[in-house]
């Protein structure tokens, strides 16, 4: 069993001088296993996964990624790791072929099994129609696809993707989702987003961040909204929405049924915090 | 190893990808072959006919060639900053260093690649510079070894501001600061020479400290193992530095 644990990472801290980004994390992976990870913006998603990819050293804390620690033998360790940043990190002056025969190699490929492995990134993520263009010249969509066939190009046993449906049309969005369900099959993947019904259609499992503490973690199964679970608490944690929360709370008790409008009007509208917001704000001042 | 010799090679090919390495080398060889044919023109007309008959003359190698490649030093002053301000700050501006960072390579295969891969343009750039004073010896005999220690020393001095700019590259996110900071430290080090051997208030400090001075004893034809050391401490100790910046980096956020 300790073998299908691809990423334990046990009392994860990050600090930025005086800043506390994340504190105390603990995050684990399992094989076939698609991990979503939540929060509002500035919850320390993107810090965490710079952590567990070896860009940022921990302030506090260790990670193994498949048994290997990634403090003590990086390059062992991230030999089993995909990364796409937010940003794809796609050099612009190259074409795709280019571009991505140089990942493979950096990763280490045999020169015989570097066709194939290009070959297959490029089928998975629909690349061929592109593969002589220069990066420079695709949409924000094809270049956040190469920044995919990138973190998936060796074949690594654990796939991290900081939003990887931004910039996509929906289509493409369908794809992608797709791609990431197959993935976990085989590999674990741990996701970052922003959007609720992303996590829902593609994750097993969901760790929500907020300040840079785990607040929620556990398994999609059974989980009727994650959209209430999600405002519960971050509206809970939070003290500059605390009143809101205590408003919503306050309605609960004095009129149970305008709370369920509340809660029907929110969930169905899967416009992120915006707007659920906004419709707390206007229950508030309606009273 | 293997690794660095590949992100060399990449970088090599990148270099030229845009017009920017093309129209470098063209714009050098292109000025440099004016100097050369100005010198070989006031050697032939005036030079020459003055030496005539003399004990011991100078030859052509001491006067055009040597003239040259101190020519070509002045002007890579200038252009060298334009050349390594990409290396690093470009990457930290689009946010690709993370691919470098999260692949199985670490960071001193890193720098030695994007080293190795500007070097190979550096030695592109002397061995085409060279094919001039080179084409003299169809119709006149060289000094070999004294066009030997002037290509040598135009290749470390090139490499020496190679790795000083890597350095300044690596320290910011705007290439355009990288080459100004870059342009500014080699120049203040052209100044310590000239402070140096300046009228009263020379220092022979400032003439060892300054690569100005280890470049003209090559150019005199004499290889002396204190200025190949001087050059090699230069290109390790800013080498070593960028390679302890970019680890920083990780531990800083």
């Amino acid at each position: 069993m300790e073998n299908d644990t691809l990423v334990k990472a046990t009392g994860l801290s990050r600090f930025y001088s005086d800043h506390c980004a994340v504190v105390d994390l603990n995050l684990q992976l399992r094989r076939g296993e698609v991990l979503g990870l939540l929060g509002p913006n500035g919850a320390g998603k993107s810090t965490t996964m710079q952590m567990l990819t070896g860009n940022l050293a921990p302030s506090t804390g260790e990670i193994q990624i498949n048994a290997v620690d990634l403090l003590d033998e990086p390059l062992a360790a991230k030999s089993h790791l995909g990364y796409l940043p937010e940003q794809p990190p796609v050099y612009r002056d190259l074409t795709v072929n280019e571009f991505l025969r140089y990942c493979a190699q950096l990763h280490g490929l045999n020169q015989s099994a570097v066709p194939e492995a290009v070959a297959r990134a490029r089928l998975r993520c629909s690349l061929d129609d592109v593969q002589h263009r220069l990066i420079a010249n695709l949409s924000k969509g094809f270049q956040q696809r190469v920044g995919i066939a990138q973190a998936i190009l060796h074949n690594p046993a654990v796939i991290i993707l900081d939003e990887p449906t931004v910039g996509l049309d929906p289509i493409q969005i369908r794809e992608i989702r797709t791609l990431i369900r197959e993935l976990g099959e085989e590999h674990g993947v741990i996701l970052s987003t922003h959007i609720l019904p992303e996590v829902q259609a593609v994750c097993d499992r969901v760790q929500i961040l907020n300040r840079g503490r785990t607040v929620f973690n556990d398994s999609l199964t059974g989980v009727g909204s994650l959209e209430k679970i999600f405002f519960d608490l971050v509206y809970q944690d939070d003290p500059a929405l605390g009143d809101v929360a205590a408003a919503e709370a306050n309605q609960m008790r004095l009129a149970p049924e305008s709370a369920e409008v509340l809660a029907e009007e929110v969930v169905p509208s899967q416009a992120g915090e915006q707007g659920a917001l906004k419709t707390a704000h206007k229950q508030d001042g309606a009273i | 190893m293997s690794i660095t010799l590949m992100i060399a090679r990449t970088e090599f090919r990148r270099l030229f990808n845009s017009p920017l390495a093309w129209s470098l080398l063209a714009l050098v060889q292109f000025i440099l072959a004016w100097v050369f044919l100005l010198g070989l023109n006031e050697y032939l007309t005036q030079i020459q006919p003055a030496m005539v008959g003399r004990e011991s003359a100078p030859g052509i190698s001491d006067l055009v060639v040597s003239a040259l490649y101190l020519w070509a030093g002045m002007i890579m002053l200038a252009v060298m900053p334009i050349l390594t301000m990409r290396l690093l700050a470009e990457e930290r501006m689009n946010q690709t260093l993370s691919l470098l960072r999260t692949a199985p390579v670490s960071i001193t295969q890193i720098v030695l690649g994007k080293y190795l891969g500007l070097l190979l343009l550096i030695v592109l750039m002397v061995l085409m510079l060279s094919l001039m004073p080179l084409s003299l010896a169809l119709g006149t005999s060289l000094d070999w070894g004294r066009l030997a220690a002037a290509m040598l020393g135009l290749f470390l001095l090139l490499a020496s501001f190679a790795a000083a700019g890597l350095f300044l590259s690596s320290l910011t996110k705007q290439p355009i600061i990288a080459a100004v900071s870059t342009f500014g430290l080699l120049v203040f080090l052209m100044i310590l020479y000239i402070s140096g051997n300046s009228q009263g208030a020379g220092s022979e400090l400032f003439i060892y400290l300054s690569h100005f001075g280890h470049f003209l004893s090559f150019l005199e034809g004499i290889f002396d193992s204190s200025d190949l050391v001087y050059y090699l401490l230069f290109i390790g100790g800013f080498l070593l530095l960028t390679i302890r910046k970019l680890d920083n980096d990780r531990l800083r956020g």
